[in-house]
């Protein structure tokens, strides 16, 4: 193996050239390093993030103080200040969309996965560097699509992030805006998975065996399978829906449709429900392309802080492969409630009930590295411990909606927002916070601010079960999930203190997020400078080269000499790199 | 000091393929996703339709899509073909039967042209009836596929035949990966042209 890559590189060149010798756009805009590409994706999903938790602060006004102005900035979205029932739509449909597709995913899988897969595997860049270019940039085009929608005569989509049909067929031109972008970023995703997949399996250095993978590079090989394979469907299904809206076929449109009093005037013997089976096909194994990249780092970070080999290694990667073939033969656990019969919810129900399986397997695993060790609490340590409950939450209160007999009752209710907030949110972004504070020394060559993080993160717990632990009472309340204004109903009306409390909560995790974008902001030039290479102690192979890397990764050749996370009995680490014990 | 990726023009000995080889391989199971998702399609609409609005065999040219399929599956050969030259080190065969490939092709192309605008001559569209619907999504996107097979190859076969000279190997695995980009699109024809034409 070493001897092939060795002729190689004196055959041919086939390598993207120089850091140092390249113009400015070259180096940091059109740049073919996975280091670069990574920071890009990073960066922009920041950004998204942020815009899309905006949309949501100014939601959690007017579901707190219903048709009461927005202060300060309510006028520069409509005349009085006040949110409209239209725009309420649009921002929900578009917070959903923008947080999963232009957020939390980018920065898992693109950010985390262009920037650490290479150095994990030891390459010296992804397998196709100009591939990876066009990933991020079609991913930015897609983005830029999806905000200029809402500058679209009628604002932006407004379907929710599901788009169900036939709503999502007959609403305004801000759908197609929709439908065109996701093509976008479904087609990003597909070269970036194909590029993690082949960079994973063809560019291992030697002695790296799949048995001796890191457990983030499993993960992202997994995520990357599932986005291979599931965002087609989606893909089929935006072509399909496109048609129906631009050429008038009616794939979704039933016959005898009417709208506003009127009979649509298409062919129709479509099916609606045909949407829902696309787009789920799709969305449920996304839930895991937004969970795993999170289990990968939380990992790294438990077994770096813990000084521990991870307990069962092996069980936890066989789970997450069995947690990502069961991802696929789930979906229609979202669809209970469409009249699909007993026998297909029957079937959907059990393997509902098997894949929580493995997702407990991994927080067993991940306890029980914990239990016992003399714990270094760092602040990505902090993070990632603070995922592990988080996520448990957000995992079991999902079973009671697998279980078709109380789906029926909680179906559509706030309770489904707090379940899958607690795996997104307090889930998957504490771990990729975590990760920022971990990989920063990694990437900068200086620490984050230890103070303000500690800040950041207490705010952030205690903001954040404020946020979403209501939403189970409020469910469990009968309150459905997308209202304008609940206040009308009833049982609406005596929830509604707690929908103030939320968004105290909320607007205070807000605040809580200043600290850390300050550190983020401040650190690259003003952080502490780390000492050695290797701060933490890591024992794979990132930790091998220099921190910030070189252009090319590695300066040396580097081999693995064992598991990723191996350490001596009186807690050394013993790096997968470094050949004696 | 420049980035060097392994495996680009020979095989990885552990997996056996090479980087593109495998990159390829994981496209096209994407590209059978999208398409099986099509089918998918076509099969619920049709076996939940009370009353399916039109058979293939009545309403479209079937010796056209006939002629059409010989195209396709002759294409597939000589595409085998241009790369078995590669492999005999014969750059103008590899050219004869890469443009073979090409005029095969443009040949599909020019016949579903004049089987889209007979449809529309006889005011047929995709809004007219969910067969219509399918037929014209379907056959379009298939379209689009073989679109960019041709723009592929001729790159493949003009500007793109330079590297024959530098990187022979990398050259030959670039025709082979075309070559299986372009059996898949012949193989999801296969699959079109009886779900469409013949049932």
């Amino acid at each position: 193996m070493s001897q092939d890559t060795h002729n190689h590189s004196h055959g041919h060149d086939h390598s993207h050239s120089v850091g140092h010798e390249l113009p400015f756009w070259r180096k940091y805009i059109f740049s073919t390093d996975h280091k670069v590409i990574g920071l890009q994706y990073g960066i922009t999903a920041v950004f998204f993030l942020l815009f899309g938790f905006g949309l949501m602060l100014l939601m959690r006004w007017q579901l707190a103080f219903p048709k009461q102005a927005i202060p300060l900035i309510g006028k520069l979205f409509t005349e009085d200040g006040v949110l409209s029932p239209e725009l309420y739509n649009q921002f929900g449909a578009m917070h959903g969309t923008i947080m999963v597709f232009l957020g939390v995913v980018p920065l898992g899988v693109g950010a985390f996965g262009n920037y650490l897969l290479p150095l994990q595997v030891g390459a010296q860049d992804m397998a196709f560097p100009k591939l990876n270019l066009l990933s991020y940039w079609v991913y930015f085009i897609g983005g830029v699509i999806m905000l200029a929608s809402f500058f679209s005569p009628n604002g932006a989509a407004a379907s929710g992030w599901t788009s169900y049909p036939p709503l999502s067929v007959v609403a305004d031109n801000g759908q197609t805006f929709w439908l065109i972008g996701m093509v976008f970023l479904i087609t990003s995703s597909l070269l970036g998975s194909v590029n993690t997949i082949v960079t994973a399996i063809q560019l291992r250095v030697k002695g790296l065996s799949f048995m001796r993978w890191p457990v983030l590079v499993w993960a992202q090989v997994v995520t990357a399978f599932l986005l291979l394979l599931a965002f087609p469907p989606l893909e089929a299904a935006g072509v399909l829906q496109l048609m129906d809206r631009l050429a008038g076929t009616s794939f979704f449109l039933p016959s005898g449709l009417v709208v506003s009093g009127e009979a649509l005037k298409v062919s129709g013997g479509g099916n609606p429900i045909l949407w829902q089976h696309l787009f789920w096909f799709l969305a449920h194994p996304e839930v895991y392309v937004l969970i795993l990249p999170a289990v990968g780092i939380v990992g790294e970070i438990i077994a770096v802080n813990t000084k521990k080999p991870l307990y069962g290694y092996k069980t936890l990667i066989y789970s997450i492969i069995f947690l990502g073939f069961m991802s696929f033969i789930v979906w229609a656990h979202h669809m209970f409630m469409t009249g699909m019969g007993v026998t297909m919810s029957t079937f959907f129900q059990a393997t509902t009930m098997i894949i929580s399986v493995p997702s407990i397997i991994i927080l067993t695993t991940y306890l029980l590295t914990l239990w016992g060790s003399s714990i270094r609490y760092t602040v990505p340590m902090l993070f990632a411990i603070a995922f592990l409950p988080m996520f448990a939450i957000g995992g079991l209160t999902g079973l009671p909606l697998g279980l078709t007999a109380s789906d029926i009752h909680l179906h559509d209710t706030y309770y489904v927002i707090g379940h899958f907030h607690y795996v997104v949110a307090p889930g998957s972004l504490f771990a990729l916070m975590a990760g920022v504070y971990h990989w920063y020394p990694k990437i900068t060559g200086r620490f984050m601010s230890d103070t303000l993080g500690k800040i950041h993160f207490w705010l952030s717990v205690v903001a954040i079960n404020g946020v979403f632990m209501p939403m189970f009472f409020m469910g469990m309340a009968g309150v459905s999930r997308r209202l304008y204004d609940q206040t009308i109903y009833a049982h609406g009306a005596a929830a509604q203190p707690l929908n103030v409390f939320m968004s105290y909560c909320a607007w205070a995790l807000a605040v809580a997020q200043l600290p850390f974008l300050y550190n983020m902001a401040t650190s690259w030039k003003w952080g502490k400078k780390i000492e050695s290479n290797n701060p933490w102690g890591g024992t794979t192979l990132e930790w091998a080269t220099a921190s910030p890397p070189p252009h090319e990764n590695f300066t040396t050749p580097v081999e693995v000499f064992r598991g990723p996370y191996e350490y001596s009995s009186n807690k050394k680490p013993l790096p997968q790199f470094v050949q004696e014990a | 000091m420049s980035v060097i990726i392994p495996y680009i023009d020979k095989p990885n000995p552990v997996t056996g393929v090479t980087n593109a080889k495998l990159g390829i391989w994981l496209f096209l199971a994407s590209e059978v996703m999208l398409f099986g998702a099509l089918f998918s399609t076509l099969i619920i609409l049709r076996s939940s339709a009370t009353d399916w609005p039109a058979h293939g065999s009545d309403v479209l040219n079937v010796p056209l899509a006939t002629l059409n399929t010989v195209f396709l599956i002759t294409s597939s050969v000589t595409i085998v073909l241009s790369w078995a030259s590669l492999k005999m080190k014969n750059l103008m065969k590899f050219k004869l039967h890469m443009g073979l490939t090409v005029l095969l092709s443009f040949g599909f192309l020019i016949i579903k042209y004049f089987e889209y605008s007979s449809k529309f001559h006889h005011e047929h569209y995709p809004s007219t009836s969910t067969f219509y619907a399918v037929y014209f999504t379907m056959t379009g996107l298939h379209g689009l596929h073989v679109i960019g097979g041709i723009i592929t190859n001729l790159y493949l076969m003009g500007p793109g035949s330079k590297m024959w000279k530098t990187e022979p190997e990398r050259f030959t695995g670039r025709i082979e990966c075309a070559g299986l980009y372009w059996h898949f699109v012949d193989l999801v024809w296969i699959f079109l042209f009886p779900a469409l034409y013949l049932l």
